[in-house]
């Protein structure tokens, strides 16, 4: 395992024991579940920490990418769910309700695949790398970058959040996909098996954390930090700058993918409200409290922002709006770099002391990024 | 035919009108060192520009071992064996000064290139042979933003290095350099010399002394004088619009 060092098996094992052990011991069904499905934002925080923090490339349209995988998975369950004895009453028995109550007689052709579970499971996280891949070559080919590029992701949210409703009969409209009940007939809507849904979670949230980690510590990571630092000289260093920056949002977008879906299955329906500009902007936020340039800290960050959000909306609903907007000035005013550059200033150098030293390692600079931590006896 | 390493001809470029660079033509030698002067706003920094590929020409050619560069992008100019060092130094602050030479190593430059990229004895070895040339083996593990100014110049020049081009562009590779680092620059551009040509840009009439072959004068985008330093220095226009001030 080249590309993790001990410090980085010493806290994916701390955050693999606390989602794995801790929460589910600790706390009721009801809670782990909202756990999970807070974890489900921690997919694309991964997404964005590379995206955004390693490469400056700032997306305010992840929502997209984990609503095409949310919606991917929820028609799946939907058809399941839509069996010809189940929806006798209807018109047209054998559809899904939403498209009888629209006067639509017989299944789309974009609905059919989504019978096949193999299908589905592809195309959670494919769907959404393909619009990525679509998006990412017009814009980075044709160099729109910074803010540019944070607008246009905006107006695909939008639009994409425009379509949904517009387009009742095929996509649920507003109310979204519901009434999701069973995977190849098995309940989805337990207890206990939403407890082995949260299990599912987690580790595919551990595995992406791996995966995400690997493309950090190869030169592809260093390139993408690089490219942020300075563009034209990676340019005129002989790389197409534009094809890296198309493969780190591609690979944003399939794991907020793979998070939707983990939320429908987990939540239970899926719907528009999850896709549009806010939610993208509040992913971002997760993603700048935790720290935008550490994995681990984003997945805290989305971690902790959710759970002040649902203890805040049970207490004060209207105060949340205001205390999220708080927090986020705060973050960016007071910790540039979230909670990750807290623990790198103030917790870091403790556990550099504490950590018996390998031979041969020159102890990193305090302010060191993830980004920046060399590998054992490079250059020696 | 010529066996010109680099054949600039016709070449310009007008921004709304303004012609920065106008109908330039010159030949550039194998194992040539060529220096351009001429003052502010001569258009200089554009040649060098249009020639990487930054700037797209307007009409006229720039031919490199016979391949016409004016219709390439950057990356395959540089691929094709054009290394080109920027006016302030442009390196990866945030990397390493192994890192930075790594990523310049040229090996893996496409997406999954650089995801399976290796750091083996061929690249260390590399990294570290550059990193002795340009003085800065024994900072390899420090990050480029703690170097200093002539050090991030050095880097820059080690990171073209790596890269191995046929023809190095240098655009003003001793400004705001103490005298013993100028010294040593142009030390190390006698020592790159060997299998390459050289252009550079340079206001320090000491240096160009010290390492030209043969200088190119520009005013306002156009040629107006061309030879051995002697030669240019005893150019009456020369001397009115550039060297008399």
């Amino acid at each position: 395992m080249t590309f993790l060092n001990r410090k980085d098996i010493l806290w994916l094992t701390v955050l693999a024991i606390l989602l794995l052990a801790v929460f589910p011991l600790a706390l009721d069904a009801f809670r782990l579940n909202l756990v999970g499905k807070y974890l489900t934002y921690g997919f694309v925080v991964l997404g964005l920490v590379l995206c955004w923090g390693d490469a400056g490339i700032l997306s305010l349209g992840q929502g997209v990418f984990f609503g095409l995988g949310g919606y991917c998975m929820a028609m799946f369950l939907k058809l399941e769910a839509s069996t010809p004895e189940a929806t006798k009453i209807q018109s047209t028995p054998g559809i899904p309700d939403f498209m009888d109550w629209n006067q639509i007689t017989s299944l789309p052709w974009f609905w059919q695949p989504f019978h096949s579970l193999v299908f589905t499971i592809l195309a959670v996280p494919l769907v959404p790398m393909l619009l990525a891949l679509v998006v990412g070559l017009a814009m980075f080919t044709r160099r729109v970058g910074g803010t540019y590029f944070a607008i246009i992701t905006q107006a695909v949210a939008a639009i994409l959040t425009i379509l949904i409703i517009g387009q009742q009969g095929y996509t649920g409209g507003v109310n979204g996909i519901t009434d999701l009940r069973t995977l190849l007939g098995w309940d989805i809507r337990p207890d206990h098996a939403k407890i082995v849904l949260y299990f599912v979670n987690a580790g595919l949230l551990l595995g992406c954390v791996l995966l995400a980690q690997f493309v950090r510590r190869s030169k592809l990571g260093r390139i993408l930090v690089a490219m942020r630092d300075k563009e034209d000289r990676v340019r005129f260093s002989g790389y197409d700058v534009a094809h890296f920056k198309v493969f780190v949002f591609c690979f944003a977008a399939a794991v907020a993918g793979i998070g939707g879906a983990m939320f429908t299955l987990q939540v239970g329906f899926m719907s528009p409200s999850f896709v549009g500009i806010v939610p993208s902007i509040e992913m971002v936020i997760y993603c700048a409290v935790g720290g935008r340039t550490s994995l681990l800290g984003a997945i805290y960050g989305a971690l902790i922002v959710c759970w002040a959000r649902t203890s805040f909306s049970e207490a004060a609903p209207q105060a949340w709006l205001l205390a999220m907007g708080s927090l986020f000035i705060l973050v960016v005013v007071a910790f540039p770099n979230g909670l990750a550059g807290v623990y790198r200033q103030y917790v870091e150098p403790l556990v550099d002391r504490l950590m018996p030293k390998p031979m041969g390692r020159a102890p990193a600079p305090a302010s060191a990024e993830p980004a920046r931590i060399i590998e054992q006896g490079a250059g020696q | 035919m010529n066996d010109f390493l680099l054949s600039v001809e016709g070449l310009t470029v007008s921004f709304d009108g303004f012609r920065a660079v106008d109908d330039l033509s010159f030949y550039l030698d194998r194992n040539e060192i060529r220096v351009i002067i001429g003052p502010n706003g001569a258009g200089k920094t554009t040649v060098l520009d249009l020639i990487c590929g930054r700037t797209k020409a307007t009409s006229g050619s720039v031919s490199f071992e016979g391949r016409e560069l004016t219709k390439m992008k950057e990356h395959e100019i540089v691929r094709a064996g054009v290394g080109r060092k920027f006016q302030t130094p442009s390196i990866y602050e945030d990397l390493t000064v192994f890192e930075n030479l790594e990523i310049s190593f040229p090996r893996g430059r496409s997406v999954f290139g650089a995801l399976s990229f290796k750091r083996d004895s061929v690249v260390r070895e590399r990294v570290e042979q550059i990193a002795r040339d340009i003085f800065l083996d024994a900072h390899l593990d420090e990050y480029a933003e703690y170097l200093s100014h002539g050090q991030k110049q050095w880097l820059e020049i080690g990171m073209l290095l790596i890269q191995d081009p046929a023809l190095l562009m240098l655009d003003e590779p001793v400004a705001g350099m103490s005298v013993s680092e100028r010294k040593k620059t142009a030390e190390l551009l006698h020592r790159i010399i060997q299998h390459r040509s050289v252009l550079v840009i340079e206001h320090d009439m000491g240096f160009v002394e010290d390492i030209a072959h043969k200088v190119t004068v520009l005013h306002q985008g156009r040629v107006i004088s061309e030879g051995s330093i002697e030669h240019v220095k005893s150019d009456p226009k020369v001397v009115e619009v550039y060297l008399g001030h």
